[in-house]
């Protein structure tokens, strides 16, 4: 296992220090980077100043090296627009993220989790076939749009839901929703293959042996089995959710990252787009890098090195 | 990784609703939206991008106080939503064909040479791949945005950059177990070079299976593009695209100016799934043998 | 006395999606078995013995299926159960060992919840009773420090003590029939033994009828009273063990009785006959077994032999034997 957990370990690194790299040369891509990482409107003395403050005349590996210097030490630099350090304003809006990713994953599982037992209760009859075609259209659906038709609805006609901002119960309802509902087809998915794989095992033969009605053979035998490979999924999506949110909290001007995102290309303000895009990807490397290990700890056959 | 849930999600959808004879659904749907990007300039009633200000808000024309001439109503310039639809048709089939095409094409060159060249190339290649697939498609394709400025061609050039690690994954496997094969290896004794064989033996084994990803991929590419254009880094305005339609429809949405909200979205919607189902079904016709994509 | 077991012409048909293709799973079985009786089913794997018992029971799988004959429990034909009525028999008055104890056993509950089960579910019996009793069968079925092991997980047990516990699991209501698909072929020799032990002593305290699935014959030989030989879905000899072994009148059981490994070793199966067993979707014409038999005749390629009897409730299905 610890060749295993090690092999990752070195993927991961590797995977941070390509991240890094990729973002460090687009970002030189287009010639002159001052353009963007000078605030809009600035003086040419301010660009040459700036210039100088990233040593753009020094090689690209001594340029790099101090790139990834001040992402070690936490300095990603300041935002244009806010004028405070562009961390800072990642992580106070980090809170706003996560909360909206929690009440999404709420939806999504509870959408999700009883329409994959009932397709796999019923399977290949009505409601197994009705659910497929319910996701077929939901994974067609633009997020955005979903969103707007949400406000639409809710807001504009019956007026009983607020259309944008946050505070109240209330405002993360239709976000959650938007964000929750492209989610909910994906754990609609798995919680039927799983609940398939357990409805066939030998343990809930028996339990039907033992003439346990059909109802606690489900809840109390085939479903907690059937939910732990639901929950790992759950668990990196809810990580996806934080980090995939910036059509859905532009549509409902939610405050999380996402929003952060979008402000960060509206005011032109470049150091918080570098930024978001960075710890997006550093945070699903680091998940997939968690998800790979808890893996190899519970399952014996990596665990003895197979 | 939630792509790959989407991906097997949507294939586990397929199973049930896979088309036995030919795909009319998606065909007419597509062939429409292509008839309507071609001869747009024809089939419009109005201008695209200019409007009558006197005419700004019309709702569609079944409506009370809509207009004959505006079918299906107007949005905050005036303009006519219709023809905006079939010139947004156009934007949509042109940035969402070119950049499966081009996507493809580096995805399936890098897979291919992945594959058959191993060792540091194919670990080189791969930790790109799986690196680029952590970051979020879209958050990828904004920082890009960022840096090339918004336009038609940059859009191309930013959603083939995202999207060609799908190709290069599944390529490079299928590669994998092509090398092994035994007309590769005649080819090697027959003495031909390595070039020569990953053209002529390597690639037109592969071709069937990357046109399938990039059918596949095709209705990705269309959400991508509007997301974009909706986000303000896309097709700029006030050229008609879809997202950026859904961006405008905004401005009348609490007024109730539904038509506007609905309209692309639905267009959208429709492109996305007629893409997804002929996509499985030529999956099914290129490669039974194909799985998980 | 009534047999507190009896098929009468059982069937369990398989049919496809659009009805093209039947595969008779159990055709035309008929047996009887008396309380506190051992009867052995023997046969290659898939000449439905597994399908067989799962009919017994009404829990096969929910494919397409046509069932026909009857099958008669303490007078009561089972098959004119309602489903709820079905349910109250299952594990209170008829119960089942599967052949895998390793998977038999929800890894995410304890032994104690698992085997107490059928006794809250059946008998209402409260929690903290239905525990002791469980503590009691583990005890019954000697598992040492049952206090112990009841609070435990099935992945702290070895194989034999999970067989051990689907055992108690079986009896924990009484049951008047238990049947026991293979439950001995993931066992050493040691433990199978023991075993086997077990479930006589278990047999004897209880006065309850067994029913055993299995490809040995030297089990069969130990534990049971009659035998029932199967092949493609039909029961092609029944009768006391004795008659049986003495004077096998079928091919087919004599071939079987001639594949006995001289040591009795469970693991090696019944594979000493040539050929293949058939395939049930398109069985041979005639006698199944007609294809590998070494006496087969003219008429056991045209025409299926009927069941004919002969003394002591020996029956048997063949042309060349049974005349």
């Amino acid at each position: 296992m610890k060749k295993f957990i090690l092999q990752r370990l070195t993927y991961s690194l590797i995977s941070l220090f390509l991240l890094s790299l990729t973002i460090f040369l687009f970002v030189r891509l287009t010639g002159d980077p001052t353009v963007l990482l000078v605030e809009p409107g600035a003086s040419k003395e301010d660009m040459a100043m700036i210039r100088e403050q990233l040593g753009l005349d020094r090689s690209l590996a001594v340029q790099y090296a101090s790139f990834v210097k001040d992402i070690v030490r936490g300095d990603f630099g300041k935002s244009f627009y806010y004028r405070t350090p562009v961390l800072e304003l990642y992580l106070s809006r980090l809170p706003s993220s996560l909360f909206l990713a929690a009440a999404a994953m709420v939806f999504s599982l509870v959408i999700g989790i009883p329409s994959g037992i009932i397709a796999a209760v019923k399977v290949g009859k009505f409601w197994d076939n009705f659910g497929k075609v319910f996701a077929l259209l939901g994974l067609s659906m633009p997020q955005f749009w979903v969103g707007l038709l949400l406000i639409l609805f809710f807001s504009v006609y019956l007026g009983w839901l607020p259309s944008s901002g946050s505070g109240t119960i209330w405002h993360v309802i239709m976000p959650a929703f938007a964000l929750g509902w492209f989610f909910a087809a994906a754990h609609m998915r798995i919680t039927r293959s799983s609940m398939l794989e357990v409805l066939g095992s030998e343990y809930v033969k028996l339990a039907r042996l033992k003439g346990l009605p059909e109802k606690r053979v489900i809840v109390k035998h085939a479903l907690k089995n059937a939910l732990i490979p639901v929950l790992t999924l759950a668990g990196i999506n809810l990580v996806l959710m934080v980090n995939v949110a910036v059509v859905v909290e532009t549509v409902f001007a939610w405050p999380g990252i996402g929003r952060l995102l979008y402000e960060g290309i509206a005011f032109r303000d470049f150091p918080v787009v570098q930024t978001t895009v960075l710890l997006s990807g550093s945070m699903i490397v680091v998940v997939n890098l968690v998800v790979d290990v808890l893996y190899a700890v519970i399952d014996p056959r990596i665990r003895l090195g197979a | 990784m939630a792509s790959r849930a989407a991906t097997l999600t949507f294939e586990w959808t397929m199973s049930t609703l896979r088309m036995k004879g030919f795909p009319w659904f998606p065909v007419v749907i597509l062939g429409t939206l292509a008839l309507a990007a071609i001869f747009a300039d024809v089939l419009a009633p109005h201008s695209p991008e200019v409007g009558q200000l006197g005419q700004r808000f019309k709702p569609p024309a079944w409506q009370q106080g809509g207009a004959s001439q505006f079918l299906l109503g107007t949005d905050h310039l005036g303009r006519d939503v219709l023809s905006r639809l079939i010139f947004g048709a156009r934007v949509s089939m042109v940035v969402g064909l070119l950049a499966v095409f081009v996507a493809g094409t580096i995805g399936t060159f890098l897979g291919i040479l992945s594959g058959y060249m191993g060792k540091w190339t194919d670990q080189l290649i791969m930790r790109v791949t799986d690196t680029w697939l952590a970051i979020p498609a879209l958050t990828f394709a904004i920082f890009l945005a960022a840096i090339l400025g918004p336009s038609e061609m940059n859009i191309v050039i930013i959603l083939s950059a995202v999207y060609w690690t799908r190709y290069a994954r599944v390529i490079r496997g299928e590669v994998l177990s092509l090398r092994e094969r035994e007309f590769v290896r005649l080819a090697i004794v027959a003495g031909c070079s390595k070039w020569t064989i990953m053209k002529r033996h390597i690639l037109p084994n592969v071709l069937n299976t990357a046109i399938v990803i990039a059918s596949l991929q095709l209705g990705v590419v269309i959400v991508a593009e509007a997301a974009l254009s909706f986000l303000g880094v896309g097709v700029p305005p006030p050229k008609p695209a879809w997202g950026l339609m859904l961006a405008d429809g905004k401005k009348g949405l609490m007024a109730g100016y539904w038509w506007l909200t609905v309209t692309p979205g639905m267009c959208i919607m429709l492109m996305v799934l007629s893409a997804n189902l002929l996509g499985d079904w030529l999956r099914v016709k290129l490669d039974p043998q194909l799985r998980q994509l | 006395m009534a047999p507190l077991l009896e098929l009468k012409n059982y069937s369990t048909h398989y049919v496809s999606a659009r009805g093209t293709r039947v595969v008779k799973a159990v055709d035309t079985v008929s047996l009887v078995l008396n309380s506190g009786e051992t009867l052995g089913i023997v046969g290659e794997s898939g000449s439905g013995k597994t399908t067989l018992a799962l009919s017994i029971l009404r829990l096969l799988p929910m494919a397409a299926r046509k069932t026909d004959g009857e099958i008669l429990f303490e007078g009561e034909d089972l098959l004119k159960k309602s489903t709820e009525e079905m349910r109250q028999i299952r594990g209170k008055r008829i119960a089942m060992i599967l052949q895998d104890p390793m998977a038999s056993l929800n890894p995410l509950f304890t032994i104690g919840d698992q085997v107490s089960e059928p006794l809250r579910v059946h008998e209402g019996t409260p929690r903290r009773t239905a525990w002791q009793k469980a503590t009691a069968l583990l005890k019954a079925v000697r598992i040492t420090a049952p206090e112990t092991r009841v609070r435990e997980y099935p992945h702290q047990m070895s194989g034999g003590m999970r067989q051990r516990i689907v055992g108690a699991m079986g009896i924990a209501c009484e049951p008047r029939l238990l049947i026991a698909d293979e439950p001995t072929t993931s066992l050493d020799l040691t433990i199978q033994a023991q075993y086997l032990a077990l479930l006589r002593d278990l047999q004897r305290e209880h006065g309850l009828a067994l029913i055993f699935i299995t490809h040995n014959l030297g089990i069969v030989a130990k534990m049971c009273d009659r035998v029932a030989v199967m092949y493609a879905g039909r029961l092609v000899e029944f009768g006391p063990v004795r008659k049986i072994f003495d004077q096998p009148r079928h091919p087919y059981t004599r071939a079987l009785l001639q594949s006995i490994p001289r040591f009795a070793d469970s693991r090696n199966r019944l594979t000493a006959i040539g050929g293949q067993p058939p395939d049930l979707s398109a069985p041979p014409l005639g006698c199944a077994f007609h294809p590998r038999c070494p006496d087969a005749i003219d008429r056991c390629r045209g025409e299926a032999p009927p069941e004919t009897g002969t003394t002591n409730g020996h029956t048997v299905r063949c042309w060349v034997a049974g005349s």
